[in-house]
């Protein structure tokens, strides 16, 4: 079981949880578990979420793996110049 | 079965030709004029476009006559909204999209389009504008982000419902998002603390300042095919979202990105090319279409200006034991990420147990916000890094050592969440500190100050070819926009994996007829991203070499290994045979199986983040209020540098561009919300003349996500001047300056009002 950290701009759409539990093996997986829990999520999808685990940001290898000991944050899709 | 994704990890692999200095592929045609920009593109019987912009900051639009535009003789086509319907499907980012390139309805800014025209030539398209009629009602606007906040202030946009807060709202509001980061005990912390430093910071508007204007010809037949030829950061995306916009089939639009003078994040949003492409299928002919300078400024992307505050705590041994910020940051007219960015960044140079960052998205009757190099990074870096000074100096620590003590290192949790691998931020600052720079001695009225920065990078969809020709020259095929030497540094990697001369190698970015997709060069991604699917894509050449010569000997394939550059024939059987090199091979390829070519797609994931530390030296003329630069110095994690000299090009670049933002660029708005200096002559960037040579230090802290350690470097240094000179500032005139631009007049005022 995953122990998935929820960034701040995030949690309205999880009902304010800071940290969710999840079973999921990859990103792919761990969205589409997220979405089927928690509906609003899909209004940060049009702009984008990103997956960081073990520190490394994750924007569309949706294929990646998760190991079940990572640290996995969802964070905010970003933008740079 | 799906073949297994390369391994992508750092792998310290020994160069002979990466690191080298060689001169950029596209250097000649910059220099002579040869190489084509936007504006440089010609086709036969194309048309000459025209908008007609909103004189009015908020405005309701009742009518628009174009009937005595369209029976000018010589005009061709004239578009409004409706030419542009909305094809959207409900996708409200799009939407935004097309009603920034031309207004429904409504005005949203000085300078909206409204209309547009292609006409024969200039004159007749001037002409034209001048017979459209619109009338207008003119709605109370608000240019200034706090204003924008308050309960009273006109709604820019009534649909908007802020997000981020519980429960959310039934009513409209100018604060589109309420974003939140960070962790620890914030108020356990400051109680802790014995020494707190409370300041708030406002930064004006600013514009990447490139100095190639917008520009684009567009081409739609009859036929539902077209092609666009644009001045672009990404033209995959950009045919993307034009084609979307005006119901075209994807494949159908074929858009070539021209030469780029300069982006900066700027060009990475449509603008205005989906009005040309509207006026082209309209009129049945290709259209030209490009900004002036001052429709640059009034309808293009600047970044936003801001106000935050900021509060640290620390405890008399030096450590940060408490840091808070909120964030106010303006998007113009339509909903934005800035303010999130901003709060993401704000903390991220530091280790810290207790810390929080809060931030507001806000709309105002001001164009649409777009990224600029590290977007929202710089401002909240000044509010931060200025703080951070005025806390060493109520603690007696020197400003660098105090850095060094509180700075994230491996095993860091970021402020923005995830915990930090292998980091720069302590060699930057350890580089500085041991920096001759620092130990220079100054003269009157003059002021040394320093500062951190922080930026993400990342990386993205990326597709890449590699063709060898029947001479072993070989063609380097990439779709990610060089913005500043990116050909170079790809073509050092193909000839490092080839093991051929850098010479041989010859690098192009392709249209969107000829590649897969690839994203924006955003975020210092071109050389991360594409680099990554060129050591791929040529390590697939490699795989095809060796069979090729496998198939010239007459021998088992895993009996042929690449080395330095040729096929070696392994084992004693075999020791009769003499390498081949790539050349041999080539010339051959005819009858061994064709064309010798390679190819990677690929999601560059994996960048590493990037740090650097600044310093800066400046003369303050207490007379007058004006700042001189005297010296300047950046140190920077690249991680790898691929070609030293476009990394220290990237860092000077950035550096010059946060001086000038610094100390003199501001975009002024009038009572009337008209924007009061839309041209070079009143908003000043800075010339060779302002600026002392910049000296650079590349520092080299792999990235464990890319092959040879890449990190990008492209942003992250225009994120510590604008601390690092109100630092100096702050040294040379004894005044601390938190608004910036740190102009002449607000300096004097500061040293007059602590006379």
């Amino acid at each position: 079981m995953l122990e998935v950290n929820v960034s701040g701009v995030l949690r309205d759409a999880v009902n304010g949880a800071a940290s969710l539990q999840v079973e999921a093996a990859t990103i792919r997986e761990l969205l589409r578990k997220l979405l089927e829990r928690y509906p609003r999520l899909n209004d940060h999808m049009e702009t984008g979420i990103a997956v960081a685990i073990d520190g490394v940001i994750y924007r569309d290898t949706w294929s990646e793996p998760i190991p079940q000991d990572a640290e996995v944050f969802l964070l905010p899709r970003l933008e740079g110049g | 079965m799906a073949e297994t994704a390369p391994d992508t990890s750092f792998t310290n692999q020994d160069f002979k030709i990466i690191g080298t200095r060689p001169p950029r592929p596209d250097g000649v045609d910059k220099v002579t004029g040869r190489a084509k920009y936007g504006a440089d593109a010609f086709a036969a019987g194309q048309l000459t476009a025209l908008i007609l912009r909103s004189p009015h900051a908020h405005a309701k639009i009742l009518s628009i006559d174009t009937k005595r535009a369209e029976k000018l003789k010589g005009v061709k086509a004239v578009v409004t909204c409706e030419d542009l319907p909305d094809l959207t499907g409900g996708n409200r980012g799009m939407l935004d999209i097309l009603e920034n390139c031309m207004a429904r309805g409504r005005a949203l800014y000085d300078g909206h389009a409204v209309a547009a025209v292609a006409a024969i030539d200039a004159e007749t398209a001037k002409k034209a504008l001048k017979l459209i009629k619109v009338k207008y009602e003119v709605l109370p606007h608000v240019t200034d982000v706090d204003e924008a906040m308050k309960k009273k202030a006109p709604i820019i946009q009534p649909h908007i419902r802020t997000t981020g807060v519980d429960p959310k709202p039934k009513k409209a509001s100018n604060v589109a998002a309420r974003s939140q980061f960070g962790h620890g005990d914030i108020e356990a912390g400051f109680a802790a603390a014995d020494v707190i430093v409370e300041e708030s910071y406002k930064t004006e508007q600013t514009h990447q300042g490139y100095i190639e204007p917008h520009a684009c010809l567009a081409s739609v037949g009859p036929d539902g095919q077209g092609e666009l030829w644009v001045t672009t950061q990404g033209h995959f995306v950009f045919r993307n979202t034009c084609a979307a916009l005006l119901g075209m089939e994807v494949a159908k639009l074929k858009v070539t990105s021209s030469e780029i003078g300069g982006g900066f994040g700027g060009k990475t949003h449509v603008w205005m090319e989906p009005v040309a492409l509207a006026l082209s299928r309209k009129a049945n002919r290709p259209v030209k279409l490009t900004m002036s300078r001052e429709e640059v400024f009034r309808a293009s992307g600047p970044t936003s200006s801001t106000s935050i505050d900021i509060k640290i705590g620390a405890t008399r041994d030096g450590r940060i034991c408490a840091a808070s910020a909120e964030l106010r940051y303006q998007g113009g007219a339509f909903p934005g990420i800035w303010g999130m960015l901003g709060a993401m960044t704000t903390w991220a140079c530091y280790d810290l147990e207790n810390c929080q960052s809060v931030a507001f998205d806000v709309l105002v009757n001001r164009p649409k916000s777009a990224a600029y190099r590290a977007p929202s990074a710089p401002m909240a870096a000044f509010a931060v890094e200025s703080t951070i000074d005025l806390v060493a100096a109520k603690l007696g620590m020197d400003p660098v050592d105090f850095r060094i003590l509180n700075a994230a290192k491996e095993g860091t949790r970021a402020s923005y969440g995830p915990t930090y691998g292998p980091i720069g931020i302590g060699p930057t600052l350890e580089a500085v500190k041991n920096h001759p720079h620092m130990k220079a001695p100054l003269g009157p009225n003059q002021g040394r100050g320093m500062a951190c920065g922080f930026w993400f990078n990342f990386g993205g969809q990326t597709c890449t070819d590699i063709n060898v020709g029947v001479d072993g020259t070989v063609s380097l095929t990439v779709g990610t926009m060089d913005v500043g030497g990116s050909r170079a540094s790809l073509s050092l990697i193909a000839a490092e994996e080839l093991g051929i001369p850098y010479e041989r190698v010859k690098c192009n970015v392709a249209d969107t007829a000829s590649l897969g997709h690839n994203d924006m060069t955003e975020g210092s991604r071109g050389t991360f991203s594409s680099g990554m699917a060129t050591i791929f894509a040529a390590r697939d050449v490699v795989k095809v070499l060796r069979n090729r010569a496998a198939a010239m000997w007459e021998i088992d394939v895993d009996d042929v290994a690449w080395e330095d550059g040729q096929a070696v024939a392994k084992g004693i059987a075999h020791s009769n045979l003499s390498p081949l090199s790539l050349a041999d091979i080539a010339r051959k390829s005819p009858t061994t199986g064709g064309p010798i070519a390679g190819h990677n797609e690929t999601v560059a994931d994996g960048a590493g983040v990037s740090f650097a530390s600044h310093i800066c030296d400046v003369e303050v003329d207490p007379e007058t209020g004006a700042t001189k630069v005297i010296r300047y110095t950046v140190v920077q994690d690249a991680g790898k540098a691929i070609h030293p000299d476009y990394v220290e090009g990237q860092f000077q670049g950035a550096a010059a561009q946060g001086i000038g933002w610094a100390l003199n660029e501001e975009y002024i708005y009038g009572e009337d919300g008209r924007l009061q200096n839309p041209g070079f002559l009143d908003y000043r960037i800075p010339v060779c003349s302002d600026l002392p040579f910049i000296d650079t230090e590349i520092l080299e802290i792999p990235n464990p996500g890319h092959p040879y350690g890449v990190r990008g470097v492209g942003e992250t240094s225009i994120v510590p001047p604008l601390a690092a000179i109100g630092n100096a500032v702050s040294n040379a005139a004894g005044v601390r300056l938190n608004h910036v631009p740190m102009s002449p007049p607000r300096i004097l005022k500061a040293i007059n009002a602590a006379k």
